[in-house]
């Protein structure tokens, strides 16, 4: 096949044929398809999605596999390199689209759906209801049926903010590790990646905790009406990603320790600092929409 | 190959055929029903109200400039296409670009488009314009029927359910109407019109119980989703005494097809004579809550109101089907704590597949769960009585 | 032997000369495994295809229910997911995959690059299709039937629907991911693989409409799975983003599902324009007119299509600022359409035309997809779409513009490119009665639609009124007529020539023909620009 490049880089290389991607999609029909039964109780879903999921990740440890060992063998020119960071901007593009999707939904909650629901209008239909987001006090909700238990809102204090500090303060020490490696100090590059793992991971904890927190002492829950919805929905999607950017970081930092990347080639690395950078940003945003306001 | 080719299109002209005098032996003898659709209608309803008229206008100026244009720009397409053939011998231009003509040809159909839109917008305005009415009616969208509520002006206080005629819908069932039978109001007779005057500004306020129907008289220029948990509202003045007839216009469900509306207008003097009739009814009607029915009584009512109600989802045999649950043999049937039914009842049940039925009279309630619970195999002898169920209303 | 089914043979372009190990894998594998931007590309058309024919068969089926008022074959449920299906699959199955099979095929060889930027991740793409399209079809069969709540899974119906509903939701996950995927790579192969010389401003029109259709994909695929995301919580997790009950807003869901819903259109019918741009000016034998200009007006397009969303939403009762400010921007979209039919005629103008079967489907494109932006027009117009929302006046808009536009531009694609994918020429005569008869079925079909819709038949209806019965009569017969043009087309077009059987394709069939897929030899050699070729100063034709 083309990938026969006879020790010189090619000019663009072209992947042979390969399983892993209709493998992988095997996986994820056993994913869908265990997730659309089990939603609806089924509980061999459950396993069925387990299994797919193993299944997936285990095809994408070998394809990753194989695009380091092509990487590492130097079939990548230049040119492959553009298109990764083509790609991974467009890709964090979309991400911003989805995000937007339930940024939008907060926003519409706030600004139209609610105070709609406590007009004069809708007054024949909710006749005790005062539009408050998303709770005035103890007792009151933003919830027009009444069908929605007293909740307590959270607050910026102490926990997000923690949070917030540990983001950015990941966001330093990854552009630490970033100069470090640029000039080849590769184990002051390990330190510094280790420590963003570790403060992504701390991140987690952290938002576990205040899920805990709001379970069992604010009484806020999926179920609290719109604003546990978006709650839940802003943060969780987020936390989700912080999960996959710091495996993500993770994984470099594992192949830094295996002597992948150079001071001039590592675009791994760099990706996986985008991604993380976007995480960040998408936090402050969550932090000022969701916390503060 | 060619053998197989000669016989598929000698089938598909048998098929061709076949189906060509299927449709002319099928031509129904009906003809237009007054206020609603026309045989064979080409253009929009001419309907009874100033939208209506303009959105006839409108709709006038649009398909003549747009034929214009259309006639215009495939002129010169067809032109080039008959002159400029390589089989006529004529030989290729190699001009490509004109930064002239380009922009002449932006602004030609920016400028028809702001003109279109400029002849538009005072009907926009005058459509939204819902303030100042002389009566004002509240419809709700439930599946599959309307709920009007007059809440303001002449008879404000009445309130009642219209669904859809039940024999057309079993007709619909058997394969509509057969050869030679005409119904001219097909799936559009129902037992109870809304009644308005004619003349009179109406706004009409629509909401839903369940998930989302569109309130539609072509005749009066009017469509407005019913959105559930919010109310919306549109308006119109009928000029003209009559019956007009439209249809729910947003997919809501299996019955979508069959929640007609059909609206009334009355002279008047008319509509005072209606409003002063319905007043009287609804005095006789008021089932006091208190009564305490005897089992008889009770499921003879309650037979009634399961039929008006139940037996588009349960069926008549109880048995219901897909996702509509059975009732007979149910457990909360069976039941022997009372107030799991009508719970159910009156809240609904599977994200309002199973709808709320708190619009119903606690007597009627009381009486269909009554019967429910003694009818099929269900041999329970519970009675329900309507004190039960006022108790369990919030 | 055919590129497209069969062995390769070993004639190779004057480009890969060199290299003397370049055999095809063989045998299952080759599809399965493949990296190939040739085979990717015949895999989506033949999904596609598959995906017609499903979707024209539930089609069929509806008008069938149709054909007479009252209800003969199917309940009003399962007419509900009829309709339902039926929108999905031809939407996600039929349409944007075939849309993105020509791209697989057609733009690296345009641009003169070797293969798509990421040649698994490609296949990847493909091959997700398959479980989530499996799942779509399947979900007939699951409890409580298929998905009944319209393409559109307006909420709250769609909180009533059994276990398929989730199938559907995850298998639009799915589907969405592989869109994105894809765009990623299209747009990636476009904007980094470009031979040396094809600036973007020489770049063939096809590749341009797509580089921006890719980018309208990834805005909006995002939003749309947001959209159904929420669907899911809504319903198994307690959430209230839809329910009023608890603060939540049935509209937002329109809102959002719209936002991604009218680029979609658009998404469906700009690469379509692609195509038409390209076979206009070969069989013109003249250069497009105002390239540069329908450049721009595919991008103001694009633009236009994010601020048009709530066309759709008109009867949701909007504030009257809201009707207007949407009613004169959709209005706007006519402003550059306008300019690519006028530019397509005036390319046409002083040609030297003939009328091969692509260039027949491609002046049909223009003059019935023009018909059915005029009604788009007429829907924009917020008081009269009070009338024409929900009715068949816009199922007849949207087949005019989605049937008669994207499929047929899919049609003229096929019929151009298809020497270059199989190495043989389809037959003229059975191209040039496939056309005819598909526009005058067509039109059978749709045109009685807007009849209907201006008399006031509600769309996704299992029955109706006795005066609605002829037309709806008509255009079943027309319906069924179009399917037979359609099986016409399968089994005595696609067939023989993916079999390789009919006259042997020349390098380039079309005289006025240009661009680099002209370049190699029909069929085109399993690769093609492993190094990329000189250009000369147009980027047309390679020079060595
Ligand atoms: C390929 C897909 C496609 C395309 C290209 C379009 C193009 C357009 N559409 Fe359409 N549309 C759909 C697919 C598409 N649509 C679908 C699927 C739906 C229904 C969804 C659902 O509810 O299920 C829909 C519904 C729909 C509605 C909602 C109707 C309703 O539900 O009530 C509206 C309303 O504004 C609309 C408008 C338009 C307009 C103005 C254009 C314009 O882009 C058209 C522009 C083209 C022209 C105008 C013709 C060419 C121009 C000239 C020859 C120049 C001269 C012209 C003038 C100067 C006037 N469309
Ligand atoms: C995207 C493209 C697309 C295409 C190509 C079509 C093609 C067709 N569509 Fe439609 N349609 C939609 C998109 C499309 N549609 C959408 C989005 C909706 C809205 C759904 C909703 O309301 O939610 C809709 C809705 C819709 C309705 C309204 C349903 C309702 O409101 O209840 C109708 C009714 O007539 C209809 C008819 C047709 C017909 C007759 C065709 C024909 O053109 C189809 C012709 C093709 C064939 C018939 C296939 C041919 C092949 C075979 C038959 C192979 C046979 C196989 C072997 C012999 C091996 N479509
Ligand atoms: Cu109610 Cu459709
Ligand atoms: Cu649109």
């Amino acid at each position: 096949m083309s990938s026969s490049a006879h020790g010189t880089t090619p000019y663009y290389f072209v992947p042979g044929p390969s399983r892993h991607p209709a493998m992988a999609a095997l996986g994820l029909f056993f994913v869908i398809l265990g997730a659309g039964q089990w939603v609806n109780g089924a509980e061999w879903g459950k396993y069925s999605l387990l299994f797919g999921m193993a299944w997936w990740l285990f095809v994408l440890y070998q394809w990753f596999g194989d695009a380091i060992s092509e990487s590492v063998s130097g079939q990548y020119s230049r040119r492959i390199d553009i298109s990764f960071r083509w790609s991974m901007s467009w890709f964090i593009f979309s991400e911003v689209m989805f995000f937007g999707a339930f940024f939008t939904a907060l926003w519409w909650a706030r600004a139209h759906s609610v105070p709609a629901l406590g007009s004069l209008d809708n007054a024949i239909l909710w006749p005790g209801f005062k539009a408050v987001w998303p709770s005035l006090a103890a007792g009151v909700t933003a919830s027009p049926a009444g069908t929605v238990e007293a909740f307590t809102t959270m607050g910026p204090w102490p926990l997000p903010t923690i949070n917030t500090a540990l983001l950015l303060t990941s966001g330093v020490t990854l552009t630490i590790a970033h100069h470090a490696l640029l000039v080849n100090n590769r184990s002051r590059t390990i330190g510094f990646m280790w420590a963003t793992v570790l403060l992504g991971i701390v991140f987690l904890f952290v938002q576990g905790y205040e899920y805990h927190h709001a379970y069992s002492e604010l009484n806020l829950k999926l179920t609290s009406g719109v604003y546990g919805s978006t709650f839940f929905m802003l943060t969780g999607f987020h936390g989700f990603h912080v999960l996959v950017g710091m495996l993500m970081l993770l994984f470099i930092t594992l192949r830094l320790q295996k002597g992948h990347f150079s001071a001039d080639n590592h675009f791994g690395f760099e990706g996986a600092a985008w991604y993380w950078h976007f995480v960040d940003v998408v936090w402050l945003g969550l932090y000022i929409l969701v916390y503060w306001l | 190959m060619k053998s197989v080719f000669n016989g598929l299109a000698s089938w598909m002209w048998a098929a061709a055929l076949w189906f060509g005098t299927g449709v002319f032996s099928l031509a129904h003898a009906v003809s237009d029903l007054p206020g609603g659709p026309g045989v064979n209608q080409l253009n929009l309803t001419q309907g009874v109200t100033k939208i209506s008229a303009d959105q006839a206008w409108l709709h006038w100026f649009m398909l003549i400039v747009c034929t214009v244009v259309f006639l215009a720009v495939f002129a010169v397409m067809f032109y080039s296409i008959w002159k400029h053939r390589k089989s006529q011998g004529h030989k290729a231009a190699n001009f490509h670009e004109s930064v002239a003509v380009e922009i002449a040809w932006t602004l030609a159909p920016f400028i028809i488009v702001v003109a279109m839109g400029l002849m538009a917008t005072k009907t926009v305005v005058a459509m939204k314009d819902t303030t100042n009415a002389d009566l004002t009616i509240k419809a709700t969208g439930m599946q599959w029927k309307w709920g009007y509520d007059y809440l303001k002006g002449e008879g404000e206080g009445i309130g009642f359910v219209s669904t859809l005629d039940t024999a057309q819908r079993e007709m619909s069932n058997n394969g509509g109407p057969k050869k030679g039978e005409v119904v001219e109001d097909y799936l559009l007779k129902v037992d109870n019109p809304l009644v308005v005057p004619v003349d009179k500004k109406i706004r009409i306020i629509t909401t839903a119980n369940d998930v989302i129907h569109a309130f539609m008289v072509p005749a009066f220029g009017i469509k407005q989703d019913a959105i559930p948990g919010f109310v919306r509202d549109t308006w119109f003045r009928a000029e003209k005494v009559g019956d007009y007839h439209g249809q729910c216009a947003e997919l809501c469900g299996k019955e979508h097809a069959y929640m007609p509306i059909h609206v009334k207008v009355l002279s008047a003097a008319d509509y005072s004579a209606w409003v002063a009739a319905e007043q009287k009814k609804m005095a006789a009607k008021m089932d006091d809550p208190a009564k305490v029915w005897a089992l008889d009584d009770i499921l003879a009512r309650g037979e009634k109101v399961y039929a008006a109600n139940c037996v588009a989802c349960h069926q008549a045999n109880g048995k219901g089907g897909g996702p509509i649950k059975p009732l007979d043999g149910a457990a909360v049937v069976l039941d022997a704590d009372k107030s799991k039914q009508i719970l159910v009842l009156l809240n609904g049940q599977n994200n309002a597949a199973m709808p709320s039925w708190k619009a119903l009279s606690d007597t009627d309630i009381a009486a269909v769960i009554s019967y429910t619970k003694n009818h099929w195999s269900n041999k329970t002898g519970q009675l329900v009585q309507p004190a039960d169920v006022l108790a369990l209303r919030k | 032997m055919s590129a497209v089914l069969g062995q390769h043979d070993h004639a190779h372009g004057h480009d890969d000369g060199h290299h003397d190990d370049h055999h095809a894998p063989t045998g299952w594998r080759r599809w399965v495994f493949a990296t190939n931007h040739k085979d990717i590309g015949t895999l989506y058309m033949m999904f596609s295809l598959t995906m017609l024919m499903i979707g024209g068969v539930l089609a069929l089926l509806i008008r069938a229910e149709l054909f007479q008022p009252g209800l003969q074959l199917v309940n009003p449920e399962l007419f509900n997911s009829l309709t339902t299906m039926h929108g999905l699959i031809m939407v996600f199955g039929a349409i944007m995959p075939g849309f993105v099979g020509f791209a697989n095929w057609m733009i690296p060889l345009q641009i003169g690059a070797a293969d798509m930027a990421f040649a698994r991740m490609n296949n990847f793409s493909f091959w997700l299709m398959i479980p989530a399209g499996a799942m779509l079809a399947g979900s007939f069969f699951m409890p409580g039937g298929a998905p009944a709540a319209g393409w559109t899974l307006y909420a709250p119906l769609t909180l009533q629907m059994g276990p398929s509903m989730d199938a559907g939701i995850f298998a639009m996950h799915i589907l969405g991911a592989s869109s994105i995927m894809g765009s990623i790579n299209i747009i990636v192969t476009i904007l980094n693989m470009r031979a040396p010389g094809m600036t973007l401003m020489k770049m063939p029109m096809f590749a341009w409409t797509w580089l921006i259709t890719a980018y309208l994909l990834i805005a909006v695929m995002p939003v749309l799975a947001g959209a159904i995301t929420m669907t899911l919580t809504d319903r198994h997790f307690g959430t209230s983003f839809f329910n009023p009950a608890g603060g939540g807003d049935p509209v937002m869901y329109q809102h959002i599902f719209w936002f991604f819903g009218h680029p979609e259109v658009y998404i469906m019918i700009l690469p379509a324009f692609g195509i038409i741009s390209q076979i206009v000016p070969a069989f013109a034998r003249k250069r497009l007119f105002g390239y540069a200009s329908m450049v721009y007006a595919t991008s103001s397009i694009a633009i236009l299509s994010f601020i048009v969303w709530a066309h759709h939403m008109f009867t949701t009762g909007m504030p009257v600022t809201g009707q207007l400010f949407f009613m004169y921007a959709t209005m706007l979209i006519a402003v550059p359409t306008a300019v690519k039919i006028f530019n397509w005629i005036a390319t046409m103008w002083r040609g030297s035309m003939t009328f091969e079967t692509p260039m027949l489907f491609a002046v049909g494109f223009i003059f019935v997809f023009t018909m059915g932006g005029f009604t788009g027009l007429i829907c924009a117009m917020a008081p009269i779409d009070i009338q024409l929302q929900d009715t068949y006046y816009v199922v007849a808009h949207f087949h005019y513009v989605l049937v008669a536009g994207s499929l047929y531009a899919m049609f003229a694609g096929y019929y151009y490119w298809c020497p270059k994918w199989t190495g043989v020429m389809y037959n003229e005569t059975r191209g040039k009665i496939h056309f005819w008869w598909s526009l005058i079925a067509f039109n059978i079909t749709f045109f009685p639609m807007h009849f209907l819709g201006l008399a006031g038949m509600p769309r996704r209806y299992a029955d109706y009124p006795m005066q609605f019965a002829d037309f709806n009569a008509v255009a079943s017969v027309g319906a069924l007529g179009f399917g037979l043009a359609q099986v016409f087309f399968i089994f005595f077009i696609v067939i023989p020539t993916m079999r390789g059987k009919g006259e042997k394709a020349p390098q380039k069939p079309w005289e006025g023909a240009e661009g680099l897929e002209w370049e190699v030899p029909s069929p085109a050699p399993f690769h093609t620009f492993e190094t990329p070729p000189k250009l000369d100063a147009t980027a047309t034709r390679v020079i060595g």
